[in-house]
């Protein structure tokens, strides 16, 4: 889950989200070079002590943390029964790292300010067919509609487990499916009648 | 003030409006029909979301089929469901997305946000995930985006149906207060209280067109 911009006037929520976004990428690639587990859970303690140090409450890394602890438990699991514990301890120690730097981002970031970075970074790319306008405009809308996406399953769900059909994979994903797309109709709609113009952008 | 002159559209399936010529320039103006009569199409044609295969459509004097990008800056559209129509994560970023595409400096953006979020008392939810407002506050936020951009008419369709009785007198609240000129497709009758001028739709064609008392009840005698 995309964590919503929580307000702040901490340094990190005052650093410019260019720089945020390449240290991001830059932490994110130097994580997958470190092999020591010793090190990585040095690491991953850091980045928690990040959310104190920017004004956020440790609750916010939990909630950063919870949506994917059922994935992430069984990857650990996974990799203990495949490689040994310190392998399983290397790879949760990086999960946790990459969720807490990348939740840390996007809680001190506005969106719209990540977008307009996004915006500016794909320009260069104009000249090879790449739109920027639109390039910025799918993030936006890839992070508004992850709950929406979330709650179309939920209701789906609770629709076929009143018809006894909830462990029916197709009974789930075919009307999830044919709402999304529904969906994705309006919304295309939507922006148009709001002005948008991929030209032009909205940065 | 729109004009359609012999308007007929299909999307592949049979006729959904036929032979449409009206002029509209009453400030408040109700669109009726039961579902399947092309109200929605009709709706979507006044700021060019759709262009009919044959006849005309102008907004303002300029045609939808020719100058599309103009008229939707003319004409505002809300949805009946505003999870359609909110694109951005937060309800401040929303709003900004439709200023910035008119072109806005940064300054005029951030001054109509303030006045809108203020003027309709959501300040305090600005930076709230939108999926996380009312179903209420989501509506009114829809059509803020819309209200920002300042356009000289608001078409909405069935912009009461998905609100609680408080929200619904809220929104209706709100739309007569405004200065633009508003057409509203709707089922709900009361909600055409005090506008000048109902259109009712049946099977793609103008079944009435009269002052709201008359075409409520033509419209009445229809479905019942």
């Amino acid at each position: 889950m995309f964590a919503p911009f929580r307000p702040g006037s901490s340094w990190l929520h005052r650093a410019r989200p260019a720089t945020k976004l390449l240290a991001l990428a830059a932490a994110g690639t130097g994580l997958f070079l470190i092999e020591s587990p010793a090190l990585m859970s040095a690491l991953a303690a850091l980045a928690l002590a990040l959310f104190p140090l920017s004004g956020l409450p440790l609750q916010a890394a939990a909630a950063q943390l919870r949506p994917v602890a059922l994935l992430g438990a069984l990857i650990v699991l996974v990799q203990a029964f495949v490689g040994g514990p310190e392998t399983a301890l290397l790879v949760g120690a990086r999960l946790v790292a990459l969720l807490l730097l990348a939740g840390l981002i996007t809680l001190t970031t506005r969106t719209q300010d990540m977008i307009n970075t996004l915006e500016r970074a794909l320009r260069p790319l104009a000249r090879f067919g790449v739109n920027p306008a639109r390039g910025a405009l799918a993030l936006s809308l890839a992070v508004r509609f992850i709950p929406i996406t979330a709650q179309i399953v939920a209701d789906v769900r609770e629709a076929q487990r009143v018809r006894g059909l909830e462990n029916n994979i197709l009974a789930l994903t075919v009307p999830t499916i044919i709402r999304a797309l529904r969906l994705t109709d309006e919304v295309a709609d939507a922006i148009e009648a709001r002005g948008f113009d991929p030209e032009k952008g909205t940065s | 003030m729109f004009a359609l002159e012999n308007v007929s559209h299909d999307f592949g399936e049979g006729p959904v409006l036929t032979g449409i010529t009206v002029r509209l320039a009453e400030r408040r103006i109700g669109i009726l029909g039961a579902n399947g009569s092309g109200k929605s199409t009709f709706a979507r044609l006044l700021n060019g979301l759709v262009v009919p295969r044959e006849g005309t459509v102008s907004a303002f004097g300029r045609s939808t089929r020719s100058d599309g990008k103009a008229v939707r800056r003319d004409v505002g559209f809300v949805f009946q469901n505003p999870d359609s129509q909110i694109v951005m994560p937060t309800l401040e970023e929303d709003i900004a997305f439709g200023l910035k595409n008119l072109g806005l400096p940064p300054a005029e953006v951030t001054s109509r946000i303030e006045a809108e979020l203020n003027r309709y008392d959501l300040a305090a939810h600005r930076s709230r995930p939108v999926h996380t407002l009312s179903g209420g506050q989501k509506q009114l936020a829809a059509l803020i985006g819309v209200l920002a951009m300042r356009p000289r008419a608001i078409v909405l369709d069935e912009p009461t149906t998905l609100l609680d009785h408080r929200n619904r007198k809220r929104l209706l609240a709100v739309l007569a207060g405004l200065e633009q000129q508003v057409i509203m497709v709707t089922h709900d009758l009361e909600a055409l209280a005090g506008f000048d001028r109902v259109l009712v739709f049946e099977e793609g064609r103008l079944f009435a067109d009269a002052a709201p008392e008359d075409a409520i009840a033509r419209y009445r005698a229809l479905i019942d």
